[in-house]
């Protein structure tokens, strides 16, 4: 057929597939992997608690019967109702607090800023029983200031009130003072060029802006209350929450079931207050402008008197927390014995063994900061740029939110009946170190990932596109340039994962060994057994560990940025 | 496989049918395109044209929906950006912050295990060929924004890549800045004789700087021409409107190549005789082919006019104009600073004008 010219070759005008370079192959192979773990260290966990809240001890599915049972329980409705109004009463107060010492710290001209700020966030090194177990001591049967209470007991509600307003109170600042700092300063010019007076100028311009700070702060108010297991632990006394109602069926009673019924309980709310926050971020976006110009204070001398004594007020009665629990450490016996000693330390602490669990918080913390910090910002940068693997990306960004609505108790609640079954290959992590940071670090995953995003999209999304082509590998671009130009975000994070490792215990509490107990649980156990001289010991070792983590992570940056980061400095004059 | 490459003409680049698609939204439609060995071309276009979207395809940063990429005879459709070769510049400069100047620009020599001698070199080549010698031990932090931009291109040509692209690379300068560079950028093209292509939204640079300038609107090539071309003879309303001023009259045709605008009929460019009778046309003029008073009665074109606003613009006005009998119609005209003040030119007065057939064009 030689004669007859071939018709040309045509293609179907198919969707072009592009070859993938073997790089792009490993950075979505990475990203799978990221995604493997949070469903195995997040996910599953999470789903086997909504399997067990619907079986029955023997493991026979019954429905919602055991949710029909709980609601029957005249004990369980009222600790429901309990841990709701006290959360609502901690949100009422907290929230004014923090926003009057936010407003303190940004509209007024009060001298010592800093140092309040830096009083402001004392609470963030302790462990939440820290607080209770200092207001056992000024308020309690042999208490300081006893009188005080007019006859009720601290062993309750009150205790459990004060302490989370105590524990909470950096948080909710932090939250409330980012937004009030978003001010445009154009806008209150504008306002005074009108002749706004001060009060008028809060309501329609402060107030509007910062509303959805106060609500973000609300929520993470609420939620951390509600999902608080170590303060009506140790102040509680026989006032039921649902934190305790958990710890009771599963440690107490064995009943994982009800555990698992009652986490579900617990978890509500807190999704319900994460919703509301995630709906109201949503709505922000619209709010900021580029070109806002950052708010200049004005000397006043009559508000800034009142700011300053506000200021004086809050940060006294923080200090007086964290000085009676180091107090407490340091004196031979409460309150008949005042005198300087160490006994708490060397007897309660060191002979005992019960030391040991320091050094085991120790060993966790610098895993979970170590391992958190690679697995998260790693994950970020595959997440901000790399291509490829749409799915995935969604996949994990979902993922990197749910752990902020997640409350500690109902994570390592999960921990037990996914890594706790005999079938699970990955059932040898059970009772070990590794098990109890991997926790740990997709408990504090949300905030971690949010700091390594901001800091991923500060950077020229060109960087990856001009090392392809230069035929730089993007691995190389990444440890050259994004590591390094994020390490102050970087140091954060680890920072943030170190000093939580130290207090957390919600958590952990489920899934700590003999071998593994932490600093934290040792507190529980020796407040427990009535030592609360060792208690505070234990604590203020902790206060003092995350502190110097504190002072080392602002050494460290300041020594970057002087050395290493020298291209920081701003352009010098041509 | 793929189709035969090999061409006969001078062409470095060669696109056919590329075609991308954002969900529902079309952001290139159908493009072909070719574009010389050693010369320098723009895609000129309002943003969200897909100006910027066909850089990154040609890239691969992008991959396009259909269609083929021939590079030097290589179809390159398919590749990842990783196996293209071509060197890239963009408007952020991109330069990483942490390096120096030095190793910034030997950021891709490096990968290339070549020699440290052969690398320091070579940086000092580029160095001195974007005219800052000196910069090497500097951070990006520590130079002006156009300094940064020369160092982004001494790093994008560091390999010397067969293709340069450039994606808006002079809009985050200041307007000096901006067209010394891009003499600079010009000279050096030309020099170095390497294949460009520059997407820029100022009509003016794309003139200025391109061999042959592509405008593009929603996705499509409105036209494709030499700058010349491009001004003189806009293939579209739209080129004609984007690039450069053009006043628009609505006319009807009234047969035998004579349009009426308003109240007045006017003689039409050559070869719109043909036009029926009865036809709803527009015609665009430039402002500065207007001619005015005495170079105006030379020419049958003519009509009344009276000055309704005088915009001073520095070198030049913009007269508006009001024409005797189309008064709904205005019509903005270009005069040097010199005539206005000959003419003593001020609102209300009255003037001769002759719109040039030749130069009017009847655009859809």
């Amino acid at each position: 057929m030689s004669t007859v010219a071939a018709p040309a070759p045509s293609f179907p005008r198919g969707r072009v597939k592009p070859v993938a370079h073997w790089h792009d192959r490993l950075a979505q192979g990475l990203l799978l992997l990221s995604c493997a773990l949070l469903a195995i260290f997040l996910l599953a966990p999470l789903a086997m608690i909504l399997v067990k809240s619907t079986e029955d001890k023997s493991g026979a599915f019954v429905g919602l019967q055991l949710f029909r049972e709980y609601l029957q329980n005249p004990a369980l409705r009222d600790s429901a109702f309990n841990t709701f109004w006290v959360a609502l009463t901690v949100t009422a107060i907290t929230v004014p607090l923090a926003f009057t010492f936010a407003y303190a710290l940004t509209r007024s001209c009060m001298p010592a800023k800093g140092a309040f700020r830096l009083v402001a966030l004392t609470p963030i090194l302790s462990p939440s029983m820290l607080a209770a177990i200092s207001f056992i001591q000024w308020f309690g049967n042999q208490g300081a200031l006893k009188s005080w209470l007019f006859g009720n007991t601290v062993y309750g509600p009150i205790g459990i009130i004060i302490s989370a307003v105590y524990a909470i109170f950096p948080h909710a600042l932090m939250i409330v003072l980012t937004s009030l700092l978003l001010a445009d300063g154009r806008l209150y010019e504008a306002a005074e060029s009108l002749g706004t007076p001060r009060l008028r100028k809060f309501f329609t311009i402060t107030l509007p802006a910062a509303r959805y700070g106060i609500i973000s702060a609300a929520m993470v108010t609420f939620s951390y209350t509600v999902s608080d297991f170590g303060i009506p632990k140790v102040i509680g006394g026989n006032f039921s929450v649902l934190a305790i109602d958990i710890f009771k069926q599963v440690i107490g009673q064995q009943n994982f079931n009800r555990g698992a019924v009652v986490s579900l309980v617990l978890l509500l709310p807190v999704v319900i207050a994460f919703l509301v926050d995630w709906w109201m971020q949503g709505r922000q976006q619209s709010q900021f402008s580029a070109r806002a110009v950052p708010y200049v204070p004005k000397p006043s001398r009559g508000f800034d008197t009142t700011m300053l004594a506000f200021c004086i007020v809050v940060c006294t009665f923080l200090l007086a927390v964290l000085g009676m629990a180091v107090y407490t450490s340091f004196i031979k016996l409460w309150p008949y014995n005042l005198s300087f000693s160490l006994r708490h330390y060397v007897f309660g602490l060191v002979d005992g063994g019960v030391i040991d669990s320091y050094f085991n918080s120790l060993k966790m913390a610098f895993i979970t900061a170590a391992l958190g910090t690679t697995l998260i910002f790693g994950t970020a940068y595959l997440l901000e740029k790399t291509r490829g693997a749409p799915l995935a990306r969604a996949f994990i960004r979902l993922l990197a939110t749910i752990p902020m609505a997640v409350p500690g108790m109902v994570l390592g609640l999960g921990y037990i009946f996914f890594f706790n079954h005999p079938d699970n290959p990955l059932h040898v992590l059970y009772g070990g170190m590794l098990i109890l940071a991997a926790s740990t670090i997709v408990h504090y995953y949300t905030s971690s990932h949010l700091t390594a995003v901001t800091a991923l999209k500060a950077l020229d999304n060109e960087f990856e596109a001009v090392s392809a082509s230069l035929k730089v590998p993007f691995y190389k671009t990444f440890f050259r340039v994004t590591v390094p130009v994020c390490l102050p975000a970087i140091l954060d994070i680890a920072r943030y994962l170190f000093i939580n490792a130290m207090v957390t215990i919600s958590a952990v509490v489920f899934l700590y060994s003999p071998d593994t107990k932490l600093a934290s649980i040792a507190i529980i156990n020796l407040d427990e057994a009535g030592e609360i001289g060792p208690a505070a010991a234990m604590s203020t070792l902790i206060v003092a560990t995350s502190a110097t983590i504190c002072l080392i992570y602002a050494a460290a940056t300041r020594w970057l940025i002087g050395r290493t980061q020298a291209w920081r400095k701003p352009a010098t004059p041509a | 496989m793929s189709s035969p490459v090999v061409s006969s003409d001078n062409s470095y680049l060669r696109l056919s049918g590329i075609t991308k698609r954002f969900g529902k939204f079309t952001a290139l439609s159908d493009i072909a395109l070719a574009v010389e060995r050693g010369r320098l071309m723009t895609f000129l276009g309002p943003s969200g044209c897909g100006k910027t979207t066909l850089l990154r395809i040609i890239a691969g940063l992008e991959t396009q929906d259909e269609g083929t990429i021939v590079q030097g005879g290589r179809d390159v459709s398919r590749l990842p950006a990783m196996h293209r070769d071509y060197g890239i510049v963009f408007q952020s400069y991109a330069l990483f912050p942490n390096l120096t100047i030095f190793a910034n620009v030997a950021y891709g020599l490096v990968n290339r295990r070549k020699g440290y001698e052969e690398i320091r070199r070579r940086v000092a080549e580029l160095l001195k060929l974007v005219g800052l010698p000196d910069a090497g031990p500097k951070y990006p932090g520590q130079l002006s924004g156009g300094q940064q931009q020369r160092i982004a291109l001494a790093r994008a040509l560091a390999t010397s890549p067969g293709l340069l692209l450039l994606d808006e690379p002079l809009s985050a300068l200041d307007a000096l800045e901006r067209v010394r560079l891009r003499g600079e950028i010009r000279a050096l093209q030309q020099r170095l004789g390497v294949t460009t292509i520059m997407v820029t939204h100022d009509q003016e640079e794309a003139l200025s700087m391109a061999d042959k300038v592509v405008v593009m609107n929603q996705g499509r090539i409105e036209q494709v021409g030499t700058p010349q071309q491009i001004y003189r003879d806009p293939a579209s309303a739209f080129v004609a409107d984007f690039v450069g001023k053009v006043n628009v009259l609505s006319a009807v045709a009234e047969g035998s190549g004579r349009f009426r605008v308003s109240n007045l009929v006017f003689d039409g460019a050559a070869g719109s005789a043909a036009i029926a009778p009865g036809t709803r046309v527009k015609l665009y003029l430039r402002p500065e082919d207007v001619l005015i008073n005495g170079a105006a009665g030379s020419q049958p074109n003519t009509a009344s006019a009276k000055v309704t606003k005088v915009e001073f613009l520095g070198a030049f006005c913009l007269v508006t104009l009001a024409l005797v009998g189309a008064e709904d119609q205005p019509l903005v005209v270009n005069l040097s600073r010199h005539s206005t003040d000959e003419m003593n030119l001020a609102v209300g007065a009255l003037l001769q004008v002759g719109l040039p057939a030749d130069c009017m064009r009847l655009l859809g």
